[in-house]
């Protein structure tokens, strides 16, 4: 029988030396759901994902995947789990088909079965052509192909991606998304997802959590965060921000109001009419405007409704960077 | 039984990687044939009791030098394997720590086989002239002595977190236990303090093991069925106590 939810977590909490990683976790996913956890780098993501995968255990609480709890069958989670790691995490000494057959070893896999699945897979990510090349030949983009071929060549009911498209092309991102979703689609995996694009969770997701500082703020679907914020965002641009975002506030112009050393956005029911009296109100006080912008709320409008902050995505891209300039060197 | 399959996918991959590696190989190889050359013919003159050359005598000291050399990097290299990401793969799959231990150590144990056999016949060319019926001994001998090594080098990089540390721990693992095994010189010879240390280094045990199956039968410190209990014993010990330590969670 089919345990009620793919995922449930019961106060999941994990510690390290004083430092909350994941604070208090309550959170249940659907079969079948494509779930996105959605956060700033260290908010929390992997070390969620990270528990649930049994590789490391929680300070407190509990949580069961597939209905098997994850500290007392965890072999059984094991089994039933297929992920795909944040860091690259194959041989690239050896071929695309090794590091498959290898897999299929692990998960005690049949051996005829594992040469039909093989087929399969690489099929599926359109690396069938290079599957007895090395590892090492391969682009950034088809050593991720490969991870997720990978971690779904035992047929995992779920599925974890943890930063699946971190550090890939725009194009090879796109692609990826397509095959996700497709899988979506056409199997009943459930997939776990985190990222910090905005685009990625609202592409692929059919459900968000935020997560900051190892709590979650809000869960719902990427519609329901959008529309949630009712109405339209203005964006000021000027070198006053200060000042003027005070008197915004004075005049309760918005209930939210962000922000920055140099910009203020406002999220308001009837934004193109409101422009006007922005543009008035600085010109009284005296502040140059130097533009503005009116835009539908995207993700990235709802993150900074809901954490205050902007998602921190170019930091973790120069992180990327950094430790793809160490691979070579081995 | 399913448990072989996953032994022999984690086998496997080391000894496709050992395989791939030729430069590895060769050099494997160099730096015994080294000694032998050179060290063996420099100290030519030697007195030993017994009518075989100083270059014959210390050959199978040699061998555990290479066996000691290799395995203990051999294991220590998992280090990279973390460093590089692959571990996890590994340490998410429904696989014990047993079965990872036992699969890299019988996956290094290989590799000492093909390192065996390429370099007796070598040996020759030095003027290392053995019983071929030796050589049939000394294969399984060497296997046996490489499990142990590679478990010791699995414990150690479970407790060090780069690579940086490895020349730390060759100068104080690796050469003294080269050293007090009695590889290059006889430890009948040697003073009391030496002999002390060389009774508690299991590779003395390893080293006079492959000299008694070299020259057929030559004299041992301890009964020869005593020390090869001593060496499936610790090589069962370093498996079991690396199997603790390996991949614990956090």
């Amino acid at each position: 029988m089919k345990p009620k939810f793919a995922i449930e977590t019961e106060d999941l909490t994990k510690r390290y030396n004083g430092l909350t990683a994941v604070d208090g976790l309550n959170l249940t996913v659907d079969h079948g759901e494509v779930f996105g956890l959605l956060g700033p780098n260290g908010a929390g993501k992997t070390t969620i994902i990270s528990m649930l995968c049994t590789i490391i255990n929680p300070s407190s609480g509990s949580a069961t995947v597939n209905g098997f709890d994850i500290l007392k069958q965890s072999g059984k989670v094991r089994r039933s789990i297929g992920i795909v790691f944040q860091d690259p995490s194959i041989d690239d000494r050896l071929t695309g088909r090794e590091n498959l057959q290898l897999h299929a070893c692990l998960y005690d896999m049949p051996s005829e079965l594992t040469k039909k699945r093989i087929a399969e897979v690489l099929e599926l990510v359109g690396l069938a052509d290079r599957a007895d090349y090395a590892m090492r030949t391969y682009s950034g983009g088809m050593r991720r192909r490969l991870e997720l071929a990978r971690g779904l060549l035992h047929r995992p009911s779920v599925l974890f991606l943890d930063e699946p498209t971190l550090g890939l092309d725009p194009q090879t991102r796109e692609h990826l998304w397509e095959y996700i979703e497709n899988l979506s689609l056409t199997s009943e995996i459930t997939i776990i997802l985190t990222t910090h694009y905005m685009e990625e969770a609202d592409q692929l997701c059919q459900r968000i959590a935020i997560i900051d500082h190892g709590k979650i703020n809000v869960i719902d679907t990427p519609a329901n965060l959008k529309t949630a914020l009712k109405g339209d965002v203005i964006t000021v641009v000027t070198a006053q921000a200060k000042k003027l975002a005070s008197r915004f506030a004075e005049l309760k112009l918005d209930r939210h109001i962000d922000s920055s050393k140099d910009s203020i956005r406002l999220t308001v029911p009837n934004a193109e009419k409101l422009v006007p009296r922005l543009i008035k109100i600085a010109t009284e006080i005296g502040v140059e405007v130097s533009s503005v912008s009116v835009h539908r709320p995207t993700l990235n409008d709802v993150f900074l409704h809901y954490t205050g902050r902007d998602i921190r995505a170019d930091e973790a891209e120069s992180q990327m960077r950094k430790f793809m300039m160490r691979r070579p060197s081995r | 039984m399913s448990d072989l399959r996953k032994i022999y996918g984690l086998w496997h991959r080391e000894v496709l990687r050992y395989w791939r590696e030729k430069s590895r190989i060769l050099s494997s190889l160099i730096l015994p044939l080294l000694w032998l050359v050179v060290f063996g013919s420099g100290l030519r003159g030697i007195e030993l009791s017994g009518t075989i050359n100083y270059q014959t005598y210390i050959f199978p000291g040699i061998l555990g030098m290479t066996l000691l050399f290799t395995s203990v990097f051999s294991g220590v290299s998992v280090i990279w394997d973390r460093e590089f990401g692959f571990l996890k793969e590994i340490l998410v799959a429904p696989v014990s720590r047993t079965t990872i231990v036992i699969g890299k150590a019988l996956g290094s144990g290989t590799s000492a086989l093909i390192q065996g056999a390429l370099l007796l016949p070598l040996s020759y060319l030095v003027g290392v002239h053995l019983p071929p019926i030796s050589f049939v001994i000394l294969l399984p001998i060497m296997v046996l002595i490489s499990i142990g090594l590679v478990s010791v080098g699995l414990l150690i990089a479970s407790l060090m977190t780069s690579m940086e540390g490895f020349n730390f721990i060759m100068s104080l693992v690796i050469m003294p236990m080269f050293f007090t095994s009695g590889a290059l010189f006889p430890l009948t010879s040697a003073p009391a303090w030496l002999r002390d240390f060389s009774y508690v280094n299991p590779m003395t045990y390893g080293v006079d093991v492959l000299r008694w199956a070299s020259f057929s039968g030559s004299a041992t410190v301890l009964p020869v069925y005593i020390e090869f209990l001593i060496l499936v014993l610790f090589a069962a010990a370093m498996i079991g106590a690396c199997s603790y330590t390996f991949g614990r969670k956090k």
